[in-house]
């Protein structure tokens, strides 16, 4: 007992701050940024990269300016970053929600049946490596609106992988676990929502959060040939030929994207009971 | 495929025996990857029979073991009378009706527990007794579950997640949830083999003491010789695979209630386990021997 006690002491004692990862790590990181951040700064005063090319402390400026004024509306071309934000998440948040309600569902059923898996998996094959923006033309061709098109880009490019993933969540749900409802006797519709649903639920949630980054990842490109959104603020920017700003949206979408992100990691963990048994 | 052979007297005559279990003529052949793919591949296999004409009657209130070399279709026969997989030819009864899909008259326990990881320990149990018993109120349902919770001894870890527990506490869980359905037939297919041998012990203790209180007709698969005496009224000794047949039934005259010494002291005990040992070495090394000659 003693050994083992004098033992963590020491190791405590050892685990000064500077010897924890965690301290480490972000030592590292910050000293890395100021590098970054003084090789740019110099470099832009030296004019070593294009003509034009602001300096950080500019650019730093211009993000504390747009993110201490985020809502303010003088007209859609000058307009702040937090509408801008807005009107993109409320266009991902609706095109979203229909593929996953779409996709969710369908998945199921075509993870269920072998043979509807085998039949439809062709489409999915060949529809899920084309670029969403290659629908672009097509979507304002039908529905002859930006805002509906910019909705529509956003479901079909995040359908694909939450149906996928659905579909293969489904197939794959261990033998084991249908055999003790077949032993039950549990009927067809108590299977799939008792026992196949939750079960591929890990494997649903990751589909959901592949689909929300391509989401976010998509609905940057699509506005900028729609007008409005973080994407229409860049290509505003970029006709306006002021880069800072466009530094700024790059981070701001970003953090953005890591937050999405996040919110589907913590919901993986919540659904993943640690290992099976 | 010729599932109804037992001509209308055969059938008569099974109503009237008092097995609640018979199976005749029972055969299942593993269709083997045909077609001019696998062949082109090199994959193609012939048929394999696992099991063949495997004749058996059980009792009503018996507790049977079907011990055998690794391999032979213990598990096959089993899942045949679970109805999770169908015999090729032959017929199974129970208590006079043929078998033809899993039902809830039937509680299996399967080796690796098959519990659900996102169920707790009573939801496990508690979602067996809602999918057999819809129409009971909650409040029973409840009863039910607890009753089991305490019968398997799993007070206390009623919250827990199965990635939560041990092994033993798994199969406990298991174990209850197969008897909260209250099931006229206890299948178990090796219940114990993923098992320490000391947490074995208490479980088959465990087990012994819930088998007298039920006296549910059991039937469990075991490698273990002095497991399948302890708790069994009769061991069914099977032959090697393929074509696997039953060799000897042997009746253990072991009184009842039992524990381990006493059953190890009873006079016919050292020459059932001899013969069990026999038979075992016997068709094992005669595995190995056809797999060397090979
Ligand atoms: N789905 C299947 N397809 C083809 N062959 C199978 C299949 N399932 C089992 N077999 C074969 O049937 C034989 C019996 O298998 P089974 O699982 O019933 O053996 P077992 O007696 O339970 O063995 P163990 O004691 O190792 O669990 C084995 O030779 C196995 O290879
Ligand atoms: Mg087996």
């Amino acid at each position: 007992m003693t050994i083992i006690k004098e033992k963590v002491a020491k190791n405590n004692q050892n685990n000064g701050l500077l010897e924890n990862e965690n301290v480490k790590a972000l030592l590292l990181f910050l000293f890395s940024l100021g590098l970054f951040l003084a090789f740019w700064e110099i470099g832009a005063n030296l004019k070593l990269f294009a003509k034009g090319m602001p300096t950080a402390s500019l650019t730093l400026k211009e993000l504390w300016w747009w993110t201490t004024n985020p809502f303010f509306n003088n007209g859609p071309n000058d307009l702040g970053i937090g509408w801008n934000l807005l009107i993109s998440l409320r266009r991902v948040a609706i095109g979203y929600t229909i593929a996953s309600i779409i996709a969710v569902p369908l998945g199921v059923l075509i993870g269920i049946s072998k043979v509807a898996s085998k039949a439809f998996n062709p489409y999915f094959q060949l529809l899920k490596p084309v670029s969403p923006l290659a629908w672009l033309p097509l979507g304002l061709y039908m529905f002859r609106d930006s805002e509906i098109t910019g909705i529509f880009i956003i479901a079909i490019a995040s359908i694909w992988p939450t149906l996928i993933n659905t579909a293969f969540g489904v197939a794959n749900v261990s033998p084991d676990y249908l055999d003790v409802a077949k032993t039950l006797g549990a009927s067809r519709l108590r299977t799939i929502f008792k026992v196949i649903i939750p079960a591929a639920l890990p494997n649903i949630i990751s589909g959901l959060r592949i689909s929300m980054g391509i989401s976010w990842l998509v609905i940057v490109a699509a506005e900028m040939l729609l007008g409005t959104g973080l994407g229409y603020f860049i290509w505003n920017e970029w006709n306006n030929l002021y880069i800072p700003n466009i530094i700024v949206a790059i981070f701001i979408i970003g953090i953005v994207g890591i937050v999405l992100d996040q919110i589907f990691a913590y919901l993986e963990k919540l659904v993943s009971f640690g290992s099976k048994a | 495929m010729n599932l109804s052979v037992s001509s209308p007297s055969n059938i008569n005559h099974q109503t009237m025996t008092t097995s609640q279990i018979s199976l005749r003529h029972v055969s299942k052949v593993f269709p083997g990857r045909k077609g001019w793919l696998n062949k082109l591949t090199g994959q193609a296999t012939s048929d394999f029979l696992a099991i063949d004409d495997i004749n058996l009657d059980i009792e009503h209130n018996t507790f049977v073991s079907i011990i055998g070399p690794s391999g032979c279709g213990k598990s096959t026969l089993l899942n045949i009378i679970a109805g999770l997989s169908s015999a090729t030819s032959g017929s199974i009864l129970m208590n006079g009706q043929p078998i033809a899909k899993p039902g809830p008259d039937r509680g299996m326990v399967f080796q690796n527990y098959a519990l659900m990881p996102w169920m707790s320990v009573e939801d496990n149990i508690r979602f067996a007794v809602e999918t057999v018993y819809p129409k009971i109120s909650p409040k029973e349902q409840s009863r039910i579950v607890k009753e089991h919770i305490q019968l398997v001894g799993l007070v206390g870890a009623e919250k827990k997640r199965p990635n939560e527990i041990s092994g033993g506490m798994r199969q406990r869980v298991g174990i209850a949830r197969a008897l909260a359905i209250n099931p006229q037939i206890l299948l178990m297919d090796e219940p114990f083999g993923a098992l320490d041998a000391l947490t074995r012990g208490f479980l088959q203790d465990e087990v012994e003491r819930i088998w007298e209180q039920e006296r549910k007709t059991a039937i469990m698969i075991t490698h273990s010789i002095e497991e399948a005496l302890l708790l069994s009224d009769r061991i069914v000794m099977m032959t090697r695979g393929p074509a696997a047949k039953i060799d000897e039934i042997l009746e253990v005259p072991f009184p009842r209630p039992r524990d381990r010494t006493t059953v190890e002291n009873h006079p016919a005990y050292l020459k059932l386990k001899q013969e069990m040992e026999e038979h075992l070495y016997r068709e094992t090394r005669a595995v190995e021997a056809a797999r060397l000659s090979r």
